[in-house]
């Protein structure tokens, strides 16, 4: 049996302190090095993705506008008049997802966090991370199928009311004017994409308001606020700069997103409102990829250079984020 | 605008935890109640009770009576929201909202159900409750600076005049100086001094000498063990109860013979 042998402890030994061999010393330099490998492999990943995407538009970039003319899919126009309409209706679907999606997951996120009993918020968060784990092509067929018939009455119904017959004939066309069965227009792909983000955004949201400190939302609850008063005066404010956050990582989808609304939209190439109308709008992702396996020439480069372009627009939806982030950042909580 | 509370046989549950048992006692207006006792003792919880705060916990209840002037805190048909309107807190770490300026900090309890208020109004009540809360002259010159700009203490008193911004009847303390430096303990002590003219004051601290210090009376809590409910064992005049006690284990625990 062996017995623990304690060290003559000396009374007069000065306090040891740990020489040699500098304790911990090596894991923290592994770490810090694969953290600095890993921030220098993504900055050079994007990089190597810029450069790409340049080199490759750089010859549809510098092209006499006539050049594009054998381009059969650009319709005879120039990259510019081309990929305006494009960059109009990337926009246009994802504004309709986030001013559907991003209260609806506000919503969601306040009630699995605040107001659903423990074993129902529970069971709706698994459902929500769930819907987030759908593959797009289902979601399109989903669109086609199932939203496309369910809309269609409500589409009519605005198209044909009495209000928006009365303002067409008084003061012109308006958003709703010109419904066509079947729905398949930027509203429906709209929607569709809104389905899609709602759950990035609602389980984003969630975990913010989830971690409002108890300690502001008993302050507010011992002033005298009811639960709603609380939620406005704790709970939001301190989850703005999360629901900033989660609402550009929807947008992201949205703006990027390819399949859903390739099958869910009748593409067109024009700059309008008609919200309602097929054959109007069609976004940057979904017209790469139908006209990227027919394409060859110019025409690549052209497809590539819309691309650039929605690099560039995500790039800068990020940076005005943070910025908003960052604008308040003394008050956000985190100090 | 103060008012007396007046407890009757106040069981407070967790669940089916029994955590603060047969509360019988009388908190007189426009003075100071300090309640002392080893952690665990169930005084934070009996606190709570008197704005019904508890009923922020799952499965909290109480039982028995809390009446206020001759209102049952827990009457039928009594909305919490209300309750704790007239009877403020303030909590053992300063809780400033830091997403708001100072000075909407103060103004937090008066925006809440929507009530209007002008901007001269606004502001009068900003200097008068800072200046209740002896801050304004720290903060006069940066009102619109965020609350978590200020040191622990300073947040402290600015909890303290957003408490009384909405003018309420009593003002819970629940240990508001365990967090912070012995200046800031001394601001906020002389604070309590100056509020007990016009608020009835209920403290927990687990500073003897604060409690001899600031309070009229104070009542002693204690348990019998872990698992058991606290009670309050005595209740007197402060001078009373730190000379002659007529409990030994309030003796011991004043003395420092144990908690
Ligand atoms: N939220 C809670 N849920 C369940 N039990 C609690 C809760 N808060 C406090 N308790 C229990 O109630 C008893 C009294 O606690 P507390 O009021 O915090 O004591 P004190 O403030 O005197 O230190 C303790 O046994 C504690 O474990
Ligand atoms: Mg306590």
């Amino acid at each position: 049996m062996a017995v623990a042998e304690s060290p003559p402890s000396d009374p007069e030994a000065p306090p040891k302190v740990r020489v040699g061999r500098t304790p911990g010393r090596l894991g923290n330099r592994v770490f810090q090095g694969i953290s600095t490998a890993s921030g220098i492999f993504i900055l050079i990943i994007l990089a190597a993705v810029a450069i790409f995407l340049l080199v490759r538009a750089w010859p549809a970039l510098i092209a006499a506008p006539s050049a594009f003319e054998d381009v059969g899919f650009m319709l005879g126009r120039d990259l510019w008049s081309w990929v305006w309409p494009l960059l109009f209706g990337t926009a246009i679907s994802s504004v309709i997802a986030l001013v559907v999606a991003v209260p609806l997951s506000i919503g969601i996120g306040l009630f699995i966090s605040h107001y659903a009993p423990r074993r129902l918020a529970q069971g709706l968060g698994y459902l929500i991370d769930l819907l987030a784990a759908i593959p797009s092509v289902i979601f399109g067929l989903w669109g086609i199928q199932w939203l496309q018939p369910l809309v269609s009455p409500l589409f009519t119904w605005l198209s044909t009311n009495g209000a928006t017959a009365w303002l067409e004939e008084n003061v012109g066309p308006t958003i709703f004017t010109g419904y066509q069965a079947p729905a398949r227009n930027i509203l429906t792909a709209g929607l569709v994409l809104a389905i899609m983000i709602l759950p990035i955004i609602t389980a984003t949201v969630r975990e913010v308001f989830l971690q409002t400190p108890r300690l502001h939302e008993e302050a507010s609850l011992a002033l005298g606020a009811t639960r709603w008063e609380m939620i406005r005066q704790a709970v939001l404010p301190f989850g703005r700069s999360g629901v900033i956050s989660a609402t550009m990582l929807g947008l992201g989808r949205a703006l990027g997103e390819t399949m859903a609304v390739l099958m869910v939209l009748s593409p067109g190439y024009l700059i309008n409102f008609y919200l309602l109308q097929p054959g109007q709008h069609q976004s940057i992702a979904a017209n790469i990829a139908s006209h990227f396996p027919e394409a060859s020439g110019l025409g690549v480069d052209a497809l590539i250079a819309s691309g650039l372009i929605l690099f560039i627009m995500t790039f800068g939806v990020n940076l005005i984020a943070r910025w908003i982030i960052s604008r308040r950042a003394e008050f956000s909580g985190a100090n | 605008m103060s008012k007396r509370i007046d407890v009757n046989d106040l069981n407070v549950y967790y669940g089916d935890f029994l955590a603060v048992e047969g509360i019988d006692m009388v908190i007189e207006a426009r003075s100071v109640t300090a309640l002392i006792g080893p952690s665990g003792c169930g005084k934070s919880t009996f606190l709570r009770t008197l704005n019904r705060m508890h009923e922020v916990i799952p499965k909290a209840y109480v039982t028995g009576k809390a009446v206020m002037d001759g209102q049952d805190l827990y009457g039928p048909g009594v909305d919490p929201v209300e309750v704790r309107r007239q009877v403020g807190m303030v909590f053992q770490r300063p809780n400033p909202f830091p997403t708001m300026s100072i000075a909407d900090n103060v103004l937090a309890g008066v925006r809440l159900n929507n009530r209007r208020i002008s901007k001269s109004d606004a502001a009068d009540l900003v200097e008068r409750s800072l200046t209740g809360a002896n801050l304004w002259n720290e903060v006069k010159d940066r009102l619109n600076l965020p609350g978590s700009s200020l040191s622990g203490g300073q947040q402290q008193r600015l909890c303290i005049a957003r408490a009384i911004a909405v003018e309420p009847q009593v003002l819970l303390m629940d240990e508001p100086c365990s967090a912070l430096d012995p200046i800031s303990t001394l601001a906020i002590e002389e604070l309590i001094s100056e509020l007990k003219n016009d608020y009835t004051i209920v403290i927990v601290t687990h500073n003897m000498q604060q409690a001899a210090r600031v309070s009229d009376r104070t009542g002693f809590f204690n348990i019998a063990g872990t698992g058991k409910p606290g009670h309050l064992i005595e209740m007197d005049d402060t001078t009373t109860m730190f000379s002659t006690p007529s409990e030994k284990s309030t003796e011991d625990y004043i003395s420092g013979r144990f908690g």
